[in-house]
């Protein structure tokens, strides 16, 4: 269980921020027309100067805006189109002094703007309003983040349907009194838990009576599930209520199996949910603290890096659109941490965390950390809006 | 805002002057923590974006080159940005900054055009942080509600604090893994064992190193921070070093400041003043090498040892005892037999009792070029104390950092003649050890070791 819950939806107000498509780019003027009809106005020029931010224009038409970025002071310079929030729509860096640089910014839908141009790279800029007019045709990125969202709630009831299956077999050997295949079933009953785990977690309360920790889960909240059992199981022996404990975990898995299947997701919460897969493996999977008492914490592992790799695979084709570069970092970086974890398993089984060195465990964190980092750029690219 | 145009491009990287005719500088943090309450930390926010092109003004308008200039330096200001670019890399010869985050890193990747493009990223993002700009354009919030921001955000709204980020490649990078074999200088060598050192593997060695140093710590640990965010998947931290006070001062313009041990520390150091020395100690000519490692011509070696310090058994060591394992006063960090701070060592003066004033086994005497046959090396390290040894004791030191031509000629017979016989050893344990190779500086443009990756 996590620390923090994955946020169902995202609030309206973040959501509103601001509505529009947008591609910069510089430097390849063909290059970031593709999926706009509209052509804007002519190019703007913009004569910036260690004082002074002048545009030829305050407004254009929607579709493809150009802005041709002339230096003429002495320092570095910067230009860049804003929307509310400073958000950036686009900019260009490293204008040095005497330098010309060309600027395309890719706007399907009206509203107001803000150019800066920012002499020695410091502060807020020389700041003017810009007003876009009109709306252009937008990319065909909607209908892939609809195929999307249908592909991952097909995932989540593949994944919760094994989880019912695993955990109905596992419930069965507890009450069997048949320890040793209780354990062997322990791991890969949980395992399609960790891949689906962010969803499962936004069911409030039903998370921590299945997943909940000894330690943290909360003042007056009874310990059981999973985790109740792996004691059990590992450390204290069957005792005279596992038997209702394992009912109980059945029942509450049933119910969140149920619950999952009717998850609506949207693009942000299949990436986000990605990221904090990870997270979940950063902080609770390689310091061993999950599975304390059976440390099969590299099934886990093996979960959440499963799930995040699936939730962003139904996102591929997005992401491939609007950022080849970051697809491919992805599938390196996954390749990468697939190969080392998969190194840690014998004859099938995953070993016991208490066997990893020092060592392995920086790997395993190194590894983790660039995937990290190229997983939480995943959010921001599948929504623009 | 009103501002001319700045001084050409220097090659000294030296900081500004505070200027009497603006008289302006930004608000430290450093400063304001002097300070007390909420009105400070207000101030801090309306004073660093009212002051910013006023900041900025003094950092270009009353430059001073005092690179090749002998003139009398002027302190610098504390806030002033520095230039990231010139014909050497900054953070050497630039006046030491009271803080340091220091950090050596491992290359993780196997792939050459990996580390070569992080190098590209990181000299962007440095000459960005240099100048006072978050590492990424708009970093703070530019990507939108949904995105990492680019930048983490701690240094927003602070002056650049003469911020300076240098790189250096340690011999393990020259191992085969991205075809640099035959560029290794000869004179990057990991030192050898030297008498007494305790050196612990997680403090020592590295593929490459960061040195930040500004006179605002937050300032320098924003850099590295998002440094190596910058590299995970390239690289990995492999040590890390806070430094909360220099040891040295590389600019005549500064007073010479404490160590530990509460002496003056540093003071016949080399200076930005002196051109021919630093040409003659610190700056790697391109006929130093053999021809493949003409790369780092214009570069310098950095050697940096942790020393712990034994402080609680140095303060019950008495004011003689002291003075005398030093070989200075300790109040005006005079030469024994001397009385003010830069007078010349004496080592020939007897003492009323008849014997050298400067004790034989005096860390100044051992040190001192007369003893090492003309060597000098330019010091730039900090004062740390890195929580506690777990017995009830600071661990508290010197975190050593050099800068020379060649380690082998330099630093190694220095430390050979100090590592067996200096009376300070009593009281010091070396557990830190690590030589990097610090490449020339950058034009803007180039990148970090572009002349090692593209030549």
């Amino acid at each position: 269980m996590s620390r923090t819950a994955l946020r169902a939806s995202t609030p309206l107000a973040l959501a509103a921020i601001a509505a529009l498509t947008l591609a910069g780019c510089t430097d390849k003027p063909d290059a970031s027309s593709a999926s706009t009809g509209a052509v804007g106005s002519g190019p703007i020029t913009v004569n910036a100067s260690d004082t002074a931010c002048e545009l030829s224009a305050s407004t254009a038409q929607a579709g493809t805006v150009t802005f041709d970025i002339s230096n003429a002071g002495t320092k570095v310079n910067e230009f860049y189109v804003y929307a509310a929030g400073d958000r950036i729509v686009s900019e260009v860096e490293n204008i040095t002094p005497g330098l010309k640089r060309q600027l395309k910014v890719e706007i399907t839908e009206p509203g107001t703007f803000t150019t800066a141009c920012k002499p020695g790279m410091v502060g807020d800029g020389i700041r003017s309003d810009f007003t876009v007019t009109g709306t252009a045709v937008k990319g065909s990125a909607d209908q892939k983040v609809a195929k999307a969202i249908t592909d991952y709630k097909a995932f989540v009831a593949t994944e919760s349907d094994k989880l019912l299956a695993g955990t109905q077999e596992f419930v069965t050997a507890v009450k069997a009194g048949d320890v040793a295949k209780a354990k062997s079933l322990y791991p890969t009953a949980r395992l399609p838990w960790e891949t689906i785990e962010p969803v499962a977690e936004s069911f409030g309360d039903l998370d921590p009576k299945i997943d909940g920790r000894e330690d943290v889960i909360e003042d007056g909240m009874k310990f059981t599930g999973y985790h109740r059992l792996e004691k059990d199981l590992w450390v204290t022996g069957l005792q005279a209520d596992s038997n209702a404990i394992a009912d109980q975990l059945l029942t509450d898995v049933k119910e969140i199996v149920t619950k999952s299947k009717t998850v609506e997701p949207t693009a942000l919460t299949i990436a986000n949910g990605a990221k904090a897969l990870l997270d979940e493996v950063a902080t609770g999977k390689i310091t061993g603290e999950e599975e304390r008492y059976s440390h099969t914490d590299l099934w886990d592992f093996r979960g959440n890096l499963q799930g995040s790799q699936s939730a962003l695979e139904t996102l591929r084709p997005v992401v491939t659109e609007r950022n080849p570069a970051l697809q491919k970092s992805l599938d390196a970086r996954f390749g990468e941490l697939n190969k080392l974890l998969e190194s840690h398993r014998v004859n099938g089984s995953f070993v016991s965390y208490t066997k990893l060195t020092d060592a392995d465990i920086k790997a395993l964190t190194v590894s983790l950390d660039a995937l990290g980092e190229e997983v939480s750029k995943v959010p921001a690219v599948v929504e623009t809006k | 805002m009103t501002e001319t145009p700045p001084a050409p491009q220097r090659s000294g990287n030296a900081p500004s002057p505070v200027s009497p005719a603006t008289g302006s500088r930004g608000v430290s943090r450093r400063r304001l923590l002097g300070t007390t309450g909420t009105a400070a930390a207000v101030g801090l926010v309306a004073g660093a974006g009212a002051t910013y092109a006023a900041g900025r003004a003094s950092a270009s308008d009353t430059s001073v080159d005092a690179g090749s200039s002998g003139s009398a330096s002027t302190a610098p200001s504390l806030d002033a940005a520095i230039d990231f670019h010139g014909e050497h890399q900054a953070g050497i010869v630039t006046p030491a900054q009271d803080r340091l985050h220091f950090v050596a890193l491992d290359v993780v990747t196997k792939d050459r055009s990996e580390l070569e493009a992080l190098l590209k990223t990181w000299t962007r993002a440095a000459e960005r942080m240099a100048a006072g700009a978050e590492a990424a354009p708009g970093g703070l919030v530019g990507g939108g509600p949904f995105a990492a921001p680019e930048d983490t955000g701690e240094a927003y709204g602070l002056p650049a604090s003469g911020l300076t980020i240098t790189i250096g490649f340690g011999a393990s990078l020259f191992d085969g893994r991205f075809g640099l074999a035959g560029r290794k200088p000869a004179a990057l060598e990991n030192l050898p064992a030297f008498v007494g050192d305790q050196l612990e593997a997680n403090r020592s060695g590295g593929d490459l190193c960061i040195q930040a140093c500004a006179n605002d710590p937050q300032v320098a640990v924003h850099a590295v921070r998002n440094l190596v965010r910058l590299g995970f998947g390239v690289v990995s931290v492999r040590w890390s070093q806070l430094g909360f006070g220099r040891t040295s001062s590389t600019s005549t313009a500064q007073a010479t400041p404490r160590n530990m041990f509460g002496f003056k520390d540093g003071t016949n150091n080399l200076k930005l003043e002196d051109p021919a020395g630093l040409a003659e100690h610190v700056w790697v000519a391109k006929t130093d090498d053999k021809a493949s490692a003409a790369w780092m011509a214009g570069g310098s070696y950095l050697v940096a040892r942790r020393i712990r310090m034994h402080i609680e058994i140095w303060d019950r060591t008495s004011l003689q005892e002291q003075e005398d394992i030093i070989g200075r006063d300790k109040k005006v960090g005079a030469p024994l037999g001397q009385a003010q701070e830069f007078d010349e060592l004496d080592f020939a003066k007897k003492g009323p009792d008849g014997a050298p004033a400067i004790p034989e086994v005096a860390h100044v005497r051992l040190a001192h070029s007369s003893s090492l046959g003309g060597v000098q090396i330019l010091r730039r390290g900090y004062n740390f104390t890195d929580g506690t040894d777990g017995v009830g004791h600071l661990d508290a030191g010197l975190f050593f950092l050099a800068f020379m031509r060649n380690p082998g000629k330099q630093f190694v017979p220095m430390q050979r003649a100090l590592a067996s016989k200096d009376g300070l050893n009593e009281y010091i344990e070396h557990n830190g050890s690590a030589v990097f190779a610090c490449p020339p500086g950058t034009a803007p443009g180039q990148f970090w070791g572009q002349s090692l990756f593209t030549t």
